[in-house]
């Protein structure tokens, strides 16, 4: 198996989807000549022209919008959003168009688009680029929300993303874009709304996803080697439709939780998992279910301070230490 | 003028207390600053001081019981003063009353005193916080909550206690004799964790032997043909494996997740089958008893098991377990271990089976035993250790009065 880098891997995802379909189409800023801010669509114009591989303006609304048209049309667009703090702009055709269009057409409309881009916070980016804004489209339904944390999960999440028939959101990592890991030469997709456990554990479950699958790997190293506590890691990999099975699964087996992630507290992903666990595992909870969440202000410049704000290992292990009852 | 007694909060995290006893008994006088009673706080137990005069006329909160702080629990007045209000509004909160209030920690000198709490079906003895998971652990096993100590923030009764439970109380009968705590080791840690990883909450092996029983069958028939009441191979077995347990106290134990004890006493648990199940009465220190009070012992105890009308007491508190099919025809089988104990013996029918003895051929009375062993406590050698001597004891059967 070869061992790539995450951006390559949507980039085969990108390719094979785009040869295997050509109603399949890319557009955003700087994705053809430039090959995309993050190199993502390296290689696509030469190999699709400039009829599928389409650079815009710098005019976010404007070019959601014309994805939303292509799919209704018949298109599989992938708008590409250079991050998706800019795709607020553009969130009007995302949750208005997008989200509804099959359900106010009663089906008759398709809408299989795919928004893309990075989310969360790189480094020292300051606070209007620095958002993890999965839960603000988890919230509204119509929406699909992919995370992926690996290049392996990135490809395969992209590839059934593009092949749906909803509108997907997904969301991918500038800090991600660099990192490897193993992805088969073979064709293969992965179903969206399944999790899926990263290390499997007996005492407490982990929940992440994207970046904080990272965090809480390493918290899961260290409390095995600090604690002899074999934790579980379970990835959300999608955030809309939600794998509730495997997160009750694997809390009736450890009877304790920790949910990670990096936006902020406040209605996050994590509420909706914890309010998911509370109901269909509370005889199986033995300590209040714990997160560990990006602080609740807007991400500082300084970077002492942006890396206290953003979760961290130390912070999982803490919140592990009290569902665990080590701290008596 | 009625002085009411609230929980108070008598250290600076705690949010509920328990009366470890009443000093003060309802009807006797009390002055400002007497002790009214000692109170068991997160940390330790305190005085709750009277901080009125009178007459201790009533104690809602028994002995025993817990309450959050703020909580009523006793009243003082004059002898002839009408509390019944109080109390009456204490011991049946009206529908809708006030809300219960929050567990705030408040310095005892300036805590103001609150309502108490007020929920329809609640004890006057406060509520029992507990897990959800501890909550259901309970229910399966059968057991009352309160009786239990909570070992999580401000006494919250979690999983860890639950499971400790039939033990602890075992423990606290006071006829387990002496035992030694010992925390294990990292590696005894790391044993124990890697073994549960792979064999499930009780990492099982076992261990079989062959025994010689003709000695054992001959003393048995010697003694009964000579005075009353019948001696049963099992026990032979009872007694012979409580006396190899003192020489290997290492298998005489029980595992308490993050320390090991071993008794030092043999405790022997005898698995009895009943009309729906099985229950294991305790012989207690059967290494000290006389084969004829093992016997006489076992027999009552199976009977009153059959009967149903075993306490509490008298089937908690094994160190061992014994676990006979053999006269159920069964030549050998493996039980499994009775948590928290670290071995469980199966013992099987004896049999007659040709076998080599000086070179030749002869027909010999058998039984095969198979021991489970706890591997986070007995490790291989150990058991085998152990059941060398038992199969020597009872090959050798005068080694009982040795």
């Amino acid at each position: 198996m070869a061992t790539i880098t995450y951006r390559d891997a949507l980039n085969q995802a990108l390719r094979e989807e785009m040869q295997r379909d050509d109603t399949v189409f890319l557009m955003g800023e700087e994705v053809g000549v430039y090959q995309g801010a993050y190199k993502v669509s390296r290689g696509l114009l030469e190999e699709f022209g400039p009829s599928r591989v389409v650079d815009t303006p710098i005019a976010e609304l404007s070019f959601a919008g014309i994805g939303v048209g292509a799919a209704m049309v018949g298109l599989r667009p992938v708008i590409e959003f250079m991050t998706w703090n800019f795709a607020l702009l553009a969130i009007d055709q995302v949750v208005n168009s997008a989200a509804k269009m099959l359900y106010m057409s009663g089906g008759q409309t398709p809408m299989p688009v795919v928004f893309r881009g990075p989310g969360g916070a790189a480094l020292q980016l300051g606070a209007q680029h620095s958002q993890a804004l999965e839960a603000w489209f988890a919230h509204v339904p119509g929406l699909k929300v992919v995370a992926p944390a690996t290049p392996y999960d990135a490809k395969g999440l992209l590839k059934s993303a593009i092949r749906d028939n909803n509108p997907v959101v997904f969301l991918e990592g500038e800090m991600l874009y660099n990192t490897k890991g193993e992805v088969p030469e073979e064709e293969y997709a992965i179903p969206l709304g399944s999790a899926e456990v990263k290390r499997a554990g007996t005492d407490v479950t982990l929940v992440c996803h994207s970046k904080t699958v990272a965090v809480a790997l390493r918290a899961a190293d260290r409390l095995a080697d600090e604690h002899g506590i074999a934790a579980e890691v379970v990835d959300l990999r999608t955030i809309r439709p939600l794998d509730v099975d495997t997160l009750v699964t694997s809390v009736r087996k450890t009877n304790r939780c920790v949910v990670i992630e990096e936006g902020w507290y406040f209605c996050g992903v994590g509420a909706q998992v914890v309010d998911e666990l509370q109901r269909e595992a509370f005889d199986h909870l033995d300590a209040p279910i714990l997160r560990v969440t990006q602080a609740d202000v807007p991400m500082p410049y300084n970077k002492l301070l942006e890396r206290a704000a953003k979760p961290s290992p130390e912070q999982v292990l803490e919140a592990v230490r009290r569902v665990a009852y080590l701290e008596r | 003028m009625a002085t009411k007694v609230f929980m108070e909060a008598l250290s600076p995290t705690m949010e509920e207390g328990r009366i470890a006893s009443w000093v003060k008994q309802e009807g006797e006088s009390v002055a400002q600053g007497d002790v009214l009673a000692e109170v068991e706080t997160d940390k330790a137990i305190m005085e709750l001081q009277a901080r009125g005069e009178g007459i201790l006329r009533k104690i809602l909160v028994p002995a025993g019981g817990t309450t959050e702080v703020g909580g009523l629990v006793a009243v003082i007045a004059a002898a002839d003063e009408d509390i019944a209000g109080l109390v009456a509004g204490q011991q049946a909160p009206p529908a809708g009353a006030a809300a219960r209030p929050a567990a705030a920690p408040a310095a005892p000198a300036t805590a103001a005193p609150r309502p108490p709490p007020a929920a329809g079906a609640r004890e006057p003895s406060g509520r029992v916080k507990a897990s959800p998971l501890a909550r259901r652990l309970a229910s399966e096993k059968g057991l009352d909550l309160r009786g239990l100590d909570g070992s999580g923030p401000g006494g919250r009764i979690i999983k860890r206690d639950v499971l400790a439970a039939p033990t602890a109380a075992a423990a606290l009968q006071g006829k387990a004799g002496e035992w030694e705590d010992v925390i294990p080791t990292q590696l005894r840690k790391t044993i124990a964790r890697r073994l549960v990883q792979s064999l499930g909450p009780v990492p099982h092996f076992f261990l079989t032997t062959e025994i010689d029983m003709e000695r054992a069958l001959d003393a048995r028939e010697t003694l009964n043909a000579i005075g009353d009441g019948k001696i049963s191979v099992n026990d032979i077995v009872i007694k012979v494996v409580a006396m190899a347990l003192r020489q290997h106290r290492e298998c005489n134990a029980w595992w308490q997740d993050d320390h090991i004890r071993y008794f030092d006493d043999v405790h022997i648990a005898m698995a009895v089958a009943i009309e729906d199940g099985l229950i294991t009465p305790v012989i207690r220190a059967a290494h000290a008893k006389s084969l004829r009070t093992i016997a006489a012992e076992s027999r009552a105890l199976a009977e009153r098991a059959r009967a149903r009308k075993l306490q509490p007491e008298e089937y908690t508190g094994g160190t061992f377990s014994l676990s006979n099919l053999g006269m159920l025809g069964i030549d050998e089988f493996t039980a499994v271990i009775n948590p928290p104990e670290a071995g469980i013996l199966a013992v099987g029918a004896v049999t007659e089976k040709p076998v080599v003895v000086d070179g030749a051929v002869t027909v010999r009375r058998r039984m095969r035993v198979t021991m489970s062993c706890d591997h986070r406590v007995i490790d291989g050698a150990m058991g085998a250790r152990f059941l060398q001597t038992v199969r020597r004891m009872l090959e050798q059967p005068l080694a009982i009065v040795w």
